[in-house]
């Protein structure tokens, strides 16, 4: 077998794109059906989404929801569905920046502090899940999404005037202490607006996410376990422990989600903290295929949509139309990864087939010509 | 030819009793027994703790209203997937069902609308369908991808339509629609009187069981009396009809239904429309009757806990309406405020769990029961140290049930067979 097969990455490219054209062909009609022009739309989007600020604007979203690809991806890698990346990010933000607010250290000790933090009450609060999953066999779908909604009450209860809540001086808005001077992320200079410096690190994650998975054992242990568990343990995986273990990563991971938020951006964690970038993750996930580029690509995508629908609003068009794009994307792109693996199973066994047919037919010419 | 056909039967026999790993089912009797354990436990709360709502008519009322969409959802799941198909995007379906629900509902009458809710449903139940028995997606990131589609999509259109003219004019808004005619209650009278006035009287047991009851006949919206028909026709139409026995094939051995003829596709079909049109009729539910208008986010991951309210009824109507009934009492402690409450139902979780300390020891494993020790000697300083629940915590008191609960009986559960199993039409030969 060829290791670089042309046709199979054509293959794996053709099933994203179709699903992005198909996803622009159905929201032309519902544009069309609530009588809207569709096409000045899209070319609103397009130019808009091309500026330079919005260049900005789209890395610095994309950061955000890199992240989060990869928390799922994670999970998904070996079959475990952590829709509780939504619920992980949150708390983790928040007491990491409950944390970054009551201390005063240098930069170099505290980023990295706030940073562990997080990734620590993100890994801890995905942990439950996991323990839960493998001791007493409940399914981590159920009980990450009771844990967002758990996640949601504690947040609520601590963020409140003398707990762990702050209210700011024009006394409207309740968040935790701001983040000290030092502790402010690094950014890039560019203009109009700055790059998030956390951008880095979420490059950084996506090399060790490819790392980790392909070139060491225990990623080969965790395709192994989410390919087949019965041939894992056969084979001498503990499956349990790697569910745990890969839970816990997922989480740390999550953990980093709100990070370029509250180190670039915000400083602090208040009622206006994004929300629902977990649900965000697992549709960037499904769509750049569990694989560190393509959920780049994803990311960019979907930070390019809510820009360029943003402008949308200011022309006579509904925002909202994002989410019937992104809807329709993620339900197009999961079917027609199944048609593109469908067709390529069956290409790969006419292939074999074939070969074999031709081989049996070079022997039989050899033995008649040694008869 | 003899040797194959007496050697069938003996491997499947123990399965069809329910063999070592199944629970014994309960019979009507237990069934009524376990009802008045908890009831008298509920009363001892009360009587001891002295919160008198755990057990008053509105509470139960109100917990009945709840159970209905989160006992509907559960139904739909029930139906999807004792043929094979797990259906995540119950979520989705509901969310269909309270906005179309809401838009024919105030345009026309409130039971045109539960007709469009429970239409709204079956056309995500279709999209789920295609997407999972024709296609071959993954049965979970398929109902995550219509959940994300069914949010974008009514987000949008809720704008454009409840933000307009008419609708905007009748208190519609970008995230709520005009409100909708209201759903006729019905209430026994004289029976609901009396009952209120034991009640009253805080007897010890006598009252809870009237406060119960009397919460089960007042106000009872018809909707709710379709749904608890709904739980009695799945039941019969799944366990004591062909088409059932054929329908829970499809989820228990596909590859075995096909050899005998069933037309695997078309059973999946039928029941993920259904499941749908019954997430619909619980997102109607939500929208018609409990608060007459379409609210963004208003089913609150009801799906999910339908779902879960399915799983602790282990894949059956008459569990699931206890879960659901239970799920709808932590549900409707919020609704009511329930503080004290909720402080008062920590008490019997002490002893629900020192309980089960002593039946783990018992039976000599040490760390599950010391685990249970622990945290009941926890549940109760907590109990002792304070005089109510914050009401963070009571908001989050089904989720918390949710999870208790699944994480205390979700070993013995046996799910369909082949739940969530990719089936391909002639893979078996």
């Amino acid at each position: 077998m060829k290791k670089f097969d042309k046709e199979r990455l054509l293959l794996g490219i053709a099933a994203p794109v179709l699903a992005i054209v198909v996803a622009f062909l159905v929201t032309a009609l519902v544009l069309a059906a609530t009588g809207k022009e569709p096409f000045s739309a899209f070319g609103i989007m397009f130019d808009y989404g091309v500026k330079s600020d919005s260049q900005v604007y789209i890395l610095n979203k994309a950061t955000t929801y890199y992240l989060a690809g990869l928390a799922v991806a994670v999970g998904f890698r070996m079959n475990l569905f952590n829709i509780g990346v939504d619920g992980q990010y949150r708390l983790a933000a928040f007491f990491a920046a409950a944390v970054g607010g009551a201390l005063t250290l240098p930069g170099a000790l505290q980023i990295p502090l706030i940073i562990l933090t997080a990734m620590i009450v993100g890994a801890m609060w995905a942990g439950i899940a996991g323990v839960l999953k493998v001791t007493r066999g409940v399914s981590e779908v159920v009980s990450t999404i009771m844990l967002n909604a758990i996640a949601t009450a504690i947040i609520g209860y601590l963020l409140q005037q003398g707990r762990l809540g702050h209210l700011d001086e024009a006394g409207t808005k309740i968040s935790t202490t701001p983040l000290p001077e030092s502790s402010h992320f690094f950014e890039f200079p560019t203009t109009p607006t700055p790059v998030w410096g956390f951008i880095v690190v979420a490059v950084v994650a996506g090399i060790a996410y490819w790392f980790t998975l392909s070139r060491t054992r225990f990623g080969f242990d965790l395709r192994t376990v989410g390919q087949s568990g019965s041939a894992a343990e056969a084979s001498g995986v503990n499956v349990k422990k790697m569910v745990v273990t890969s839970m816990l990563i997922s989480g740390a991971v999550a953990g980093l989600v709100g990070m370029p938020t509250l180190l670039n951006d915000s400083y602090e964690y208040s009622g206006d903290f994004p929300i629902g970038i977990g649900f965000t993750g697992i549709a960037i996930a499904l769509l750049g295929r569990n694989h560190p580029i393509g959920i780049a690509l994803g990311a960019l995508l979907w930070g390019f949509l809510e820009r360029g629908t943003g402008k949308l609003e200011f022309e006579g068009y509904d925002k909202e139309i994002v989410g019937v794009i992104q809807g329709v994307i993620v339900l197009c792109v999961v079917i027609a990864y199944e048609v593109v693996r469908r067709y390529g199973l069956k290409r790969q066994q006419s292939k074999v087939g074939a070969e074999l047919a031709a081989q049996a037919a070079r022997n039989s010419d050899q033995q008649e010509v040694s008869a | 030819m003899t040797a194959t056909a007496t050697s069938t039967p003996p491997p499947a026999a123990p399965k069809v009793s329910g063999g070592k790993g199944g629970r014994t089912r309960l019979s009507f009797p237990v069934v009524l027994l376990i009802v008045a354990g908890a009831l008298l436990a509920l009363s001892a709360v009360r009587a001891i703790t002295g919160a008198q709502d755990v057990t008053s008519a509105g509470q139960i009322s109100a917990a009945l209203a709840m159970a209905v969409p989160i006992g509907l959802a559960g139904l739909g799941g029930l139906w999807a997937e004792r043929a094979g198909v797990v259906n995540i995007g119950l979520e989705g379906m509901m969310i269909l069902g309270t906005f179309f629900g809401a838009w024919a509902g105030w345009q026309t009458s409130p039971w045109l609308g539960v007709l469009a809710g429970i239409i709204g449903g079956m056309l995500g139940g279709l999209l789920h369908a295609v997407a999972t028995v024709t296609f071959g997606v993954d049965h979970i990131i398929s109902g995550i991808a219509i959940n994300i589609l069914a949010v974008g999509f009514t987000t949008y259109f809720a704008k454009l339509w409840f933000n307009t003219g008419e609708a905007a004019a009748k208190g519609g808004s970008p995230k709520q629609s005009p409100p909708a005619d209201d759903i006729t209650s019905v209430t026994i009278p004289g029976l609901s009187d009396w009952l209120h006035s034991i009640e009253k009287h805080h007897w010890f047991f006598v009252s809870d069981v009237a406060g119960v009851i009397g919460g089960l006949v007042t106000n009872v919206s018809l909707l709710t009396i379709l749904a608890v028909i709904l739980f009695v026709v799945t039941f019969f139409v799944l366990w004591k009809t062909s088409f059932g026995l054929r329908l829970r094939s499809c989820g228990e051995n596909p590859i075995a239904a096909e050899s005998l003829g069933v037309n695997v596709y078309r059973y999946k079909y039928i029941a993920v429309i259904i499941s749908g049109g019954m997430a619909g009729l619980g997102g109607a539910f939500l929208s018609l009757v409990t608060s007459h208008i379409y609210n963004e986010g208003q089913t609150g991951g009801r799906g999910y806990i339908g779902l879960a309210a399915m799983i602790f009824g282990n894949w059956r109507p008459g569990g699931l309406a206890m879960g659901a009934g239970l799920f709808g009492f932590a549900d409707a402690l919020q609704l009511r405020n329930g503080g004290e409450s909720v402080h008062a139902l920590l008490l019997l979780l002490v002893v629900v769990l020192a309980v089960l300390a002593a039946w783990k020891l018992y039976r000599k494993s040490f760390v599950q029961g010391a685990v249970s020790a622990v945290i009941a000697a926890a549940v109760l300083v907590w109990y002792l140290a304070t005089d109510t629940v914050p009401t963070e915590f009571v908001s989050a008191t089904p989720y918390i049930v949710t999870l208790l609960v699944l994480s205390l009986s979700a070993q013995r559960l046996r799910m369909p067979k082949a739940d969530g199993m990719r089936y391909r039409k002639g893979q078996g030969k």
